[in-house]
């Protein structure tokens, strides 16, 4: 007996936190903040929404993990919307939901998208569109940050992908290769370049191997120094000091998060050290040819857009690569890593007041 | 609430593909008493396995098949650490688990193969009818298995090793093959869930052992565990409702993904406590009636002086 009401016990909690549970997803109407408040029905705050005048919409995103590069990606995005006139709390509800890494509350949190009724889903990074897009058939999906999305099988075609998705993959591969033709153009010395890498991540070894062929027309090598946590980043650099004459990291999660440790690294041993986002540069490395995650996600919204207002279908929508592409410099850091900026690096980046970081 | 009635198919079809992992955790944590961490890689080697495959073509159920075998092979492997290399068993898991991380992406040759589009076993069959059979039929041979001879032994090792011993039986060989089989379960389930959710990655079974601990516990708190088909049974339904509860905290808004965990926690600490707790009570309980009982007799023995 006791057992049972052990389960009816844990039952009611569960149902009194989601009877109580304000939600997020609520319009800035008052009848529906009241209801929510005196707890009369549980109903009201499932996500029904009175329809004002004009079309208002429900979106779900589904996100990995929470890091910088994504969470800027989810701003552009909604930004974009709120561009066009959609814009939260006022005629858009946003359903966000963060696995925080968890492979399996990633699944849970697709096929909780599946079941509800939306009018698009955003799903950002690999593993979270995957996910989506094997659960939710019926329902338009934009993606974003997603390096290699012919690989992972979220689209058999980037041209015309046919179905329920489409999105913006945030790798450009002429990027790898801009930023390789500018380290063999200024940095005489460099004749091999060492990698961090955590090679459990698939985008991170994708950009690895064209890093790998950019670098090889050039005659330069690349070497790897692989890490498996966060904690063993500086340990890597290290590594590769007296067998690298420069130091570069990809998109790697895991990597990226760890990112001081390098520049610490580099600045002590006067090693170049070039990046894949802005971010980073922003942060101490020297140079990169990159975008704004915000810009991506922005690019990736302007596709929501066409399809929640202009009616087109995701399958029409042709995948986007990183269009704005720009050599960023970080002047500061060059200083700190014993690097002379020549008049000729600073004349490759195209906008030079935006991306020359002083 | 409509939303909350929707997403309760999708939970139970997770809780039965994950409720095989929970079996296999409930045969070394409760059968053998053997923490064993080597899980939280088995579980990705059952989706690497079966993706690799399924990937090059091969037959989905084959794919499945050598999924499992590869998780037994993994358990043998802790197994013989801890009984030949006598390395302690927590420790023996983690090295395994460890390795497991290397291997798994060997296997795979990258960290994430996708399945999406391609023919696996539930191309053609509903998920949830087919895991339902599934794991009835597992229940059964699991049940079956562990009322031959072998199985008592293997019961008993977990129970009073010295005394199986001096039967006669080997418990060395009884906890490799405890082990082997537990993670067989476990790999089994990474496959299948590796074909459900579209792609194996090599992050996929990090936290698998909480996940299959907190199911079993759960199970054992609502339906007890007096004999081993209502502990197997148990840990099968502990599981369901592990994800029932993930699926209803996802529906709330003020509770992030990040408080999963905690709540994880707080579930099992709850689901282990109260029995105790109830125990305690009962004890305290008793105890102050027999001592009322004792003075009672002693006030009347006095009064007879």
């Amino acid at each position: 007996m006791r057992k049972w009401s052990l389960l009816v016990l844990v039952c009611s909690i569960v149902l009194l936190i989601v009877g109580c549970g304000s939600k997020k997803e609520e319009t800035n109407n008052a009848a529906n903040t009241t209801a929510a408040g005196n707890n009369t029905t549980a109903n009201a705050n499932a996500g029904d929404t009175e329809t004002p005048a004009e079309k208002s919409y429900k979106i779900a995103i589904s996100q990995i993990v929470e890091h910088p590069s994504l969470d800027a990606t989810r701003e552009g995005f909604l930004a974009a919307l709120k561009d066009a006139g959609i814009e939260e709390g006022k005629n858009l509800t946003v359903d966000f939901n963060n696995a925080q890494g968890d492979s399996s509350n990633n699944l849970s949190i697709a096929q909780k998208i599946a079941a509800e009724k939306n009018d698009l889903v955003f799903a950002i990074a690999t593993p979270s569109a995957q996910a989506v897009v094997q659960q939710v058939k019926d329902t338009p999906v934009v993606f974003a940050a997603v390096t290699d999305p012919l690989a992972a099988k979220i689209v058999s075609n980037l041209d015309a992908p046919g179905g329920n998705v489409t999105g913006a993959s945030d790798t450009n591969p002429a990027a790898t290769t801009q930023l390789f033709d500018f380290v063999a153009a200024n940095f005489p010395n460099v004749k091999t370049v060492g990698v961090v890498i955590n090679e459990g991540e698939e985008n991170a070894v994708v950009m690895s191997k064209m890093a790998e062929e950019a670098l090889s027309k050039h005659g330069i090598k690349l070497i790897k120094a692989a890490v498996t946590n966060t904690s063993e980043v500086k340990q890597a650099a290290e590594s590769l000091v007296g067998r690298a004459d420069a130091i570069y990291i990809t998109l790697d999660n895991m990597v990226v998060s760890g990112v001081d440790s390098i520049i610490q690294v580099a600045q002590k041993n006067k090693l170049p050290f070039f990046s894949s986002d802005r971010d980073t540069v922003e942060k101490g490395a020297f140079a990169t040819v990159g975008f704004k995650y915000y810009d991506h996600g922005y690019q990736a919204g302007q596709m929501a857009v066409d399809i929640l207002k202009n009616g087109k279908k995701p399958g029409e929508i042709k995948v986007s690569m990183q269009e704005k592409l720009d050599l960023i410099l970080n002047l500061k850091a060059a200083d700190a890593l014993g690097i002379k900026v020549t008049d000729e690096m600073k004349n490759a980046v195209q906008d030079q007041a935006q991306d020359i970081i002083q | 609430m409509h939303a909350i009635i929707h997403s309760m198919p999708g939970a139970i079809e997770l809780g039965l593909l994950y409720a095989l992992m929970a079996l296999g955790v409930y045969i070394t944590f409760r059968i053998l008493d053997f923490p064993d961490l080597t899980v939280d890689g088995s579980f990705t080697t059952g989706g690497a396995i079966a993706a690799t495959m399924i990937a090059h073509g091969a037959s989905p159920w084959l794919a499945t098949i050598v999924a499992c075998l590869g998780g037994c092979a993994a358990g043998i492997v802790t197994g013989l650490l801890h009984t030949k290399g006598r390395i302690n068993g927590l420790l023996s898991g983690i090295l395994m688990m460890i390795a497991l991380y290397s291997i798994n992406l060997r296997i795979m040759g990258r960290p994430n193969i996708s399945l999406l589009g391609q023919n696996t076993i539930f191309s053609s069959l509903s998920i949830l009818a087919f895991m339902i059979v599934a794991v009835l039929l597992i229940l059964v041979l699991l049940n079956l298995f562990l009322k031959t001879d072998l199985g008592l032994a293997l019961r008993a090792t977990g129970d009073n090793a010295r005394m199986i011993r001096s039967f006669g039986a080997h418990t060395d060989n009884t906890i490799i093959l405890g082990i082997s089989l537990s993670n067989g379960l476990v790999a089994l389930s990474g496959a299948l869930v590796a074909q459900q959710a579209g792609y194996a990655d090599n992050s996929m079974g990090i936290g698998m052992i909480v996940i299959g601990l907190a199911s079993v516990i759960i199970g054992e708190a609502i339906l007890g565990a007096r004999t081993i088909l209502w502990a197997t049974l148990a840990a099968v339904l502990g599981s369901i409702v592990y994800r029932i509860v993930v699926a209803l905290a996802l529906q709330v808004d003020w509770l992030d993904a990040s408080d999963l965990k905690i709540i994880t926690a707080v579930i099992v600490i709850v689901a282990l406590i109260i029995p105790t707790a109830q125990r305690s009570w009962k004890q305290k309980h008793a105890a102050r009636k027999r001592s009322a009982e004792l003075a009672e007799m002693f006030a009347a023995a006095g009064g007879e002086r």
